[in-house]
C-alpha cells in the first residue's frame, strides 16, 4: 500500500474516532458545554490538559528547536513545564473551589467590577485567537505534505472536524476527543523516537538513549553530536549562545505565561473536588513530561543523523560530503515542499552543509574551496522528516501525521471553546443581556464557537505574518496580565478592585508595548531587536516576566492606597482557601 | 512556636516547594548550569541534564508531594471534601 493511501486511512480513522466521541458525549446544559458538568476524572482531565497544551507547536516544532538551538532550547523545555507547578500549588485548586465557569468570572467576582472582568476577557481573547492562527498553520502544513492536499482544503477539514465536536459537545466533547488525541499524539510521538533511539544508540528508551554512547563509536551521543558540529562551525550542542540573564527571564516568562493561559485554566474547572485539580495537575504534567523527555532526544538524533547523511566522511575532504546526485528519497519530498533547499555554490556537485556566519570556520572552508553553506534546512520539519530520514516503515509516518494534526486540532478546540465561553458568559450573560435563559446562553455558546472556528480558519488561510512575533506577545500578556490578577486576589485579603485593574493594564501595557518596541507586530519596530537595545538585556520573548513584576507591585501600591475590599469579597477569598466547609 | 492555622501550613508547604522549583530549575538548568557541567551523569553533563531532564523529573515529583501533604493537612484540619 502507498504512504498517500495508508495516511489517508489513519488520518480518516482518527478523524472518524474524534467525530464518534462528539456525538457520545454531546452537551445538555451549559454546566457541560462550559466545564462538561464537572464530571471529569482526574486522570482524563489529565491527559485532555496535556493534549491542549501541546499544540502544533510543541508536535511538530519543538524538536526541531532542540535540534538547532542545544542547549538554549531549555527555556522551551523548562518554561512549558515548570509552569505547571505553579498551577497546581498555586491557582487551580482554589478556581475550582471557586466553581463557577470561566477565568473572567473569578477576576470580574474577585475584583467586585465588571470592569475587571471585560479587561480579562479581552486579554482571553487576543491570547487566545493568537494561538489559533498557529494552530490553523500547523494543520495546512501536515495536510499538504502527507496527504498532498491544498493547503486550503486543509484547512477546511480540519475546521469542519473542530466545528462538529466544539460546537455540538462543548467541553464536554473536547475533553473526550482531547483524551483521545492525546493517546494518537504520544503514541506517534514517541514510536519513531523509540526506534531511533534503538538505530543509534541501541537503548530503547529515549531519555536513556539521550545520555548513552553510539552503537560503533564507543562515544556518548552528546559528545559525538558536539564533535560533529563544532567541527563543522556550530556552536556545541551542550552549549549555548544565550546570555544567563535573558535565559532566566525567558524562563520565568513562559513559565508564568503557561500557568496563565486561559485555555488551561479552565481545564481545571471540570473535576469533581478541589484535590482532583491538584492531582490532576500532576497527571496533566505527567503526559506532557512523556514528550517534553523526549524531544531532546528527538532533536539531538535528528541532529546528528541529518548533519552525518550529509557530511559522510572527514570535514573538507573532497569526499566528504554528499554527491547531490546521491541525495536520499526524502531529501527529495522535502525538497517539493520548498522547506529543504539546496544550491550549490561552489559548483561541485557535492552538498556542504556548514556554518558560515561563523567567521573564523568561514574562512578555512573557503581555502578548501566551500563557497558558502548550501543546504537550508526549516526547523519544522525535523519531527516529520525524521521517520523518513531513519527508513521508518509507512504506518509509522502515516502516524506521525495523525499525530501532528490530533496536537493542531486538540489545541484549537480548546481556545475556541475559551474564547466562546467569554462571550456567551462572560459578556453576553453578565454584561449585554443578564436576563437570557440557560437554553439561550447555550445557543449563544454554540453560536460564537462557530464564529470563532470561521475567525480561526480566515486565519489558517491568511496568516499574519507575524504569528511567531504574537507568540512571545501571547505568553508576554497572559504573564504579565492574568496570572498575577489570580494569584494576588487568592493569597491576599487586601487586594482591590483599583490595585487589580491598575496593576493589569500596567502590565499589560509595559509588555505589549515593549515587545511592539522591538518587534513591530502591526507597525514598524521603533528599534533593533539585538541584545545591545534591551532593558536589562531581556529579550521580548523574556519580558513578560518584568511585566508580571510590573503588574504586581503596581497592584500592591494601588491597593494599599485605596479602601480594602467589601466584607462578601473577603469572604469569599477565604472561602475558596478551604476545600469544605465555610472557610475560617 | 505558634500553632499555624490550615493556610498557614499551607503556604509554608508551598514556600518550601517553590523553593525546591527554583533550585532545580532556574538554580542548577541555569545560574549554576557551568559549575555543575564540571560533572557528569552518565553521558550527560550535570548542568545540561538538569536542563533539559532533571527539572522536568523534579517539577513532577513536586506536585505530587503537595497532592500528598495536602491531603494530610486537609484531613488533620477537617477541611478534606470526603
Amino acid at each position: 500500500m502507498s504512504l498517500q493511501t495508508l495516511t489517508y486511512i489513519v488520518v480518516g480513522l482518527s478523524f472518524a474516532l474524534y467525530i464518534g466521541i462528539a456525538f457520545w458525549s454531546k452537551a445538555r446544559s451549559t454546566g457541560d458545554f462550559y466545564v462538561a458538568g464537572k464530571h471529569v476524572h482526574p486522570v482524563a482531565n489529565g491527559m485532555a490538559t496535556a493534549a491542549d497544551w501541546m499544540s502544533a507547536a510543541s508536535f511538530i516544532s519543538l524538536a526541531g528547536l532542540i535540534a538547532y538551538l542545544g542547549y538554549d532550547s531549555s527555556v522551551y523545555l523548562m518554561g512549558w513545564t515548570g509552569g505547571y507547578v505553579l498551577l497546581a500549588l498555586l491557582l487551580a485548586p482554589y478556581l475550582r473551589r471557586f466553581g463557577k465557569f470561566t477565568v473572567p468570572e473569578f477576576i470580574g467576582e474577585r475584583y467586585y467590577s465588571d470592569a475587571a472582568r471585560v479587561v480579562a476577557v479581552i486579554c482571553l481573547i487576543v491570547i487566545s485567537f493568537t494561538y489559533v492562527a498557529g494552530q490553523m498553520r500547523g494543520v495546512g502544513i501536515v495536510f499538504s505534505r502527507f496527504l498532498n492536499v491544498d493547503i486550503s482544503v486543509g484547512l477546511a477539514v480540519g475546521m469542519g472536524v473542530v466545528f462538529l465536536y466544539a460546537v455540538l459537545g462543548g467541553m464536554k466533547g473536547i475533553t473526550y476527543t482531547q483524551v483521545a488525541q492525546y493517546c494518537v499524539l504520544i503514541f506517534a510521538y514517541t514510536v519513531p523516537a523509540v526506534f531511533i533511539s534503538l538505530q543509534v544508540t541501541g537503548v530503547a528508551v529515549p531519555q536513556v538513549a539521550f545520555g548513552s554512547d553510539v552503537v560503533n563509536g564507543g562515544e556518548s551521543l552528546l559528545t559525538t553530536l558536539d564533535r560533529i558540529v563544532t567541527d563543522l562551525g556550530f556552536a556545541a550542542f551542550t552549549g549555548g549562545a544565550k546570555d544567563t540573564v535573558d535565559v532566566f527571564f525567558i524562563t520565568l516568562a513562559l513559565m508564568i505565561g503557561t500557568a496563565g493561559l486561559p485555555h488551561v485554566l479552565v481545564r481545571f474547572f471540570t473535576v469533581p473536588k478541589v484535590r482532583h485539580a491538584r492531582v490532576s495537575a500532576g497527571y496533566a504534567l505527567l503526559f506532557i513530561a512523556i514528550l517534553y523527555t523526549t524531544a531532546p532526544a528527538v532533536g539531538a538524533l535528528a541532529r546528528l543523523n541529518l548533519t552525518t547523511t550529509i557530511q559522510t566522511g572527514p570535514v573538507f575532504e573532497e569526499t566528504g560530503n554528499l554527491r547531490y546526485e546521491e541525495r536520499p528519497g526524502w531529501f527529495r519530498t522535502w525538497e517539493d515542499t520548498g522547506l529543504l533547499r539546496f544550491e550549490d555554490k561552489n559548483g561541485d556537485g557535492r552538498i556542504q552543509y556548514y556554518n558560515d556566519a561563523n567567521p573564523e570556520f568561514a574562512e578555512r572552508a573557503e581555502a578548501n574551496g566551500w563557497r558558502g553553506n548550501e543546504l537550508t534546512v526549516d526547523r519544522d520539519i525535523i519531527v516529520l522528516a525524521n521517520p523518513e530520514i531513519a527508513g521508518l516503515p509507512n504506518w509509522v509516518i502515516a502516524l506521525v501525521a495523525a499525530g501532528g494534526i490530533a496536537a493542531a486540532l486538540s489545541t484549537a478546540a480548546g481556545l475556541l471553546l475559551v474564547i466562546s465561553a467569554a462571550v456567551s458568559h462572560d459578556l453576553i450573560k453578565s454584561v449585554f443581556a443578564r436576563n437570557i435563559s440557560e437554553r439561550a446562553e447555550l445557543r449563544a455558546g454554540r453560536i460564537s464557537a462557530g464564529v470563532a472556528v470561521l475567525l480561526a480558519g480566515y486565519l489558517g488561510f491568511n496568516p499574519p505574518g507575524f504569528v511567531a512575533e504574537v507568540v512571545a506577545l501571547a505568553f508576554g500578556l497572559a504573564a504579565a496580565s492574568l496570572f498575577p490578577a489570580i494569584l494576588l486576589g487568592i493569597l491576599s485579603l487586601r487586594v482591590n478592585k483599583q490595585g487589580a485593574i491598575a496593576g493589569m493594564l500596567s502590565g499589560l501595557v509595559f509588555t505589549m508595548g515593549y515587545i511592539i518596541w522591538f518587534k513591530g507586530v502591526f507597525v514598524e519596530p521603533f528599534a533593533a531587536n539585538v541584545p545591545g537595545n534591551w532593558l536589562f538585556g531581556i529579550s521580548p520573548e523574556g519580558i513578560g516576566a518584568l511585566g508580571a513584576g510590573i503588574n504586581l507591585a503596581v497592584t500592591l501600591i494601588v491597593s494599599a492606597l485605596t479602601p480594602a475590599p467589601p466584607a462578601p469579597v473577603q469572604a469569599l477569598v477565604r472561602r475558596i482557601r478551604v476545600p469544605s466547609g465555610s472557610g475560617s | 512556636m505558634k500553632k499555624l492555622s490550615y493556610w498557614g501550613e499551607n503556604i509554608r508547604l508551598i514556600a518550601i516547594l517553590l523553593a525546591v522549583w527554583f533550585v532545580i530549575s532556574f538554580g542548577c538548568g541555569v545560574l549554576l548550569v557551568d559549575v555543575l557541567n564540571r560533572f557528569t551523569l552518565g553521558g550527560f553533563k550535570l548542568g545540561f541534564w538538569f536542563a533539559q531532564q532533571g527539572s522536568m523529573y523534579g517539577f513532577l515529583v513536586l506536585i505530587f508531594v503537595y497532592v500528598v501533604l495536602m491531603g494530610r493537612i486537609d484531613k488533620k484540619h477537617r477541611v478534606s471534601e470526603d
